[in-house]
């Protein structure tokens, strides 16, 4: 028993501190949101403390600017596009790294993380290069290639690597029951990597949503919203902005709320 | 009986150096229960992957019944396997599962559900049609992955290790229910395992393997009575060896030097005078001789130790050369410690004649 007590309470210790360190971290990443929600329905147009009253001013404005209006369809029409465009390529791409070998492998599934490794900027700049060469104009869909091919990596890595835990038996058992490989993967491993499809797609959709980098050197008259947002930030942080990102922060909590729903894996 | 599957010198090579399979032919009988037996990596589970259209052979034919089938891809032969991790799919219910197979068959659904319910009823598990795998033991998903397979009414049954995940108790009584199932269904079983009881308790016919190619094959008894190598008689059951030279090898009947002493044998092979030869002794055809008893071979040694295993005890004998040979000894009553052997005392062994194999060569495998 007299052992006990020491451990005791340095166990307790242990945990005060662990938790107090969990509060802090929490405290550091999600301080700036609340204070970001708080001014969007702050009365007053300078972002200085304290609070001085409830106003919904801020989001009526917003429901009136048009150019606003433009930037969100804009970021869905090329946030949509890139995540199919990308789910369409790399799904198939990891069905391939999984199923056939072939020399140079590895070096195959490497190339295709280059574009997720190498800055925004460089995947920016060769892209846009490439354009020019091909005489493409810019435009929103030059933008939904050059994130597609940035985003790549992000589907296949994390496919590949669910296809990876999925044992190779499965695929043979429906093989045995009579399923063409076209059926096999249809019935069988099509459900079982569904969750890393839907998580890899969300992932994809929200890495495009507000992307910057590689749409600055790649769109051409249109911008998507964290461009206009950085564009009307160059007159400082209004409140209009901080209700933008509130609406940003809904938006993303209804997308995580939908991928952990929908990539439940079904265990009844 | 008809061949329902033949192999004909069927070899895979996965690289220059890497074989599975080297050479193999084997005919399997219609309705027979074959096993595949062998160490981990003699090339068993590659032989049955190949039956099954899993792998394919780099040389050899594997005909069905009368058709070439070596190159078909498994949905299009009448083959179904019992996968060692049973392999059921995790997203679909029992019933799902079982009913899985009969897709292609384009069967209407009241066919479908009755012959769903007729595989469950036949492994006894018809109450778990609407749970999943995930709910079930793993004695339970053994014999669903049986009703998966043998639903689709196949010519064979390949099974890999099927019984290999299951603990002791219920492997044996496994063993006995796929024995009877085999029976009743009358569907031709290959079945690979590594498990020597296994092998001998539920088979027709024992194919042991050795590095890719077939080392021996026969009814179990044959097996164990005339194992044709050390190795078939190390693998199927226990042996112990002895070095010895051909004393005198006249028709039938051979007297061998071993460890000092010349025993008689009858060898299964011509065997010439001065010969060097190994000699095998099954254990629990050695007997410990009680004082004036006598045995037609008899050897002299000292008891170096004695292990208690329930059923009996196993000693362990150093003969005069210093040779070790173990005698495995019933015990029909319970121990008593006084008449127990003792480690360091004197043992006369005694061996009938024609429970002494004879092998050509000196091998230790
Ligand atoms: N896909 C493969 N690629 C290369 N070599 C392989 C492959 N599969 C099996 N082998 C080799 O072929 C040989 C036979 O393998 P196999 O799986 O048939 O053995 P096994 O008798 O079933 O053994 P175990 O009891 O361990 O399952 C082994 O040497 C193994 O390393
Ligand atoms: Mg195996």
């Amino acid at each position: 028993m007299a052992r006990k007590t020491p451990s005791l309470i340095s166990r307790y210790g242990a945990d005060t501190g662990f938790m107090t360190f969990v509060a802090f971290l929490m405290a550091f990443l999600y301080i700036p949101i609340w204070v970001l929600i708080a001014f969007s329905f702050n009365d007053s147009r300078s972002l200085t403390w304290p609070l001085s009253g409830f106003t919904l001013d801020w989001y009526r404005k917003l429901a009136e600017n048009s150019d606003l209006h433009a930037a969100i369809g804009n970021s869905f029409y090329v946030a949509s596009l890139a995540t199919v465009l990308t789910l369409l390529v790399g799904v198939p791409a990891a069905m391939v790294l999984h199923k056939v070998s072939f020399p140079g492998k590895s070096v195959f599934r490497r190339l295709i993380l280059l574009p997720i490794t190498l800055p925004g900027i460089v995947t920016g700049i060769s892209m846009l290069n490439m354009f020019k060469l091909m005489g493409f104009p810019l435009s929103l869909e030059t933008v939904v290639l050059g994130h597609a091919t940035a985003l790549l990596g992000v589907v296949v890595t994390q496919v590949y690597a669910r296809l990876q835990r999925l044992p190779k038996s499965l695929e043979e058992a429906a093989y045995d029951l009579g399923a063409t490989p076209w059926r096999t993967f249809v019935d069988v491993t099509l459900p079982n990597i569904r969750s890393a499809i839907i998580g890899a797609g969300l992932l994809s959709f929200v890495l495009s949503f507000d992307e910057i980098p590689v749409t600055f050197f790649l769109t051409g008259r249109d911008n998507t919203l964290p461009m206009y947002i950085y564009s009307t930030m160059r007159r400082g942080v209004t409140p209009e902005i901080n209700a933008v990102g509130t609406i940003i922060v809904l938006l993303s909590l209804i997308l995580i709320i939908v991928a952990v729903v929908a990539g439940r894996e079904r265990k009844k | 009986m008809a061949a329902i599957i033949e192999l004909e010198n069927i070899s895979k090579h996965y690289s220059p150096t890497i074989i599975g399979v080297d050479n193999v032919s084997l005919t399997v009988e219609d309705g027979e229960f074959v096993t595949l037996l062998g160490p981990s990596g003699c090339g068993k589970s590659t032989l049955l992957r190949m039956i099954g259209g899993f792998e394919e052979p780099t040389a050899g034919v594997i005909r069905l019944g009368d058709q070439d089938v070596t190159l078909d891809p498994p949905y299009k032969r009448e083959v179904n396997m019992v996968f060692q991790d049973y392999a059921l799919f995790p997203h679909m219910t029992i019933g799902e599962n079982v009913a899985y197979g009969l897709k292609t068959f384009k069967l209407d659904k009241n066919t479908v559900r009755t012959r769903v319910k007729d595989a469950l009823t036949l492994v006894g598990l018809y109450e778990k049609v609407n749970q999943r795998p995930q709910q079930l033991s793993g004695g339970q998903r053994q014999r669903i992955a049986l009703a998966r397979a043998i639903v689709r009414r196949p010519k064979v049954l390949l099974l890999d290790e099927p019984l290999s995940a299951l603990d002791a108790k219920l492997r044996e009584q496994m063993q006995i229910e796929l024995k009877h199932l085999h029976e009743k269904i009358g569907i031709t079983f290959i079945m690979v395992t590594h498990d020597q009881t296994e092998a001998l308790v539920m088979s027709d016919r024992v194919v042991v393997m050795e590095k890719g190619r077939i080392a021996q094959q026969g009814r179990p008894q044959d097996l164990y009575d005339h194992p044709a190598t050390p190795y078939v008689a190390n693998f199927i059951g226990t042996t112990t060896f002895l070095p010895g030279t051909v004393a005198d090898g006249a028709d039938g009947v051979a007297t061998i030097d071993v460890a000092g002493t010349r025993i008689s044998a009858h060898p299964e092979i011509e065997l010439a005078k001065g010969a060097t030869v190994t000699v095998g002794l099954r254990p629990e055809k050695v007997k410990l001789l009680a004082e004036g008893e006598t045995a037609e071979n008899e050897l002299e040694g000292k008891i170096t130790e004695v292990i208690y295993y329930g059923l009996g005890l196993r000693i362990s004998v150093a003969l005069a050369d210093g040779s070790k040979i173990d005698a495995d000894t019933l015990l029909p009553d319970k121990l008593s410690h006084s008449t127990l052997p003792q480690v360091g005392a004197p043992v006369r062994l005694g061996v009938a004649t024609h429970n002494i194999f004879v092998f050509e060569g000196k091998v230790t495998p």
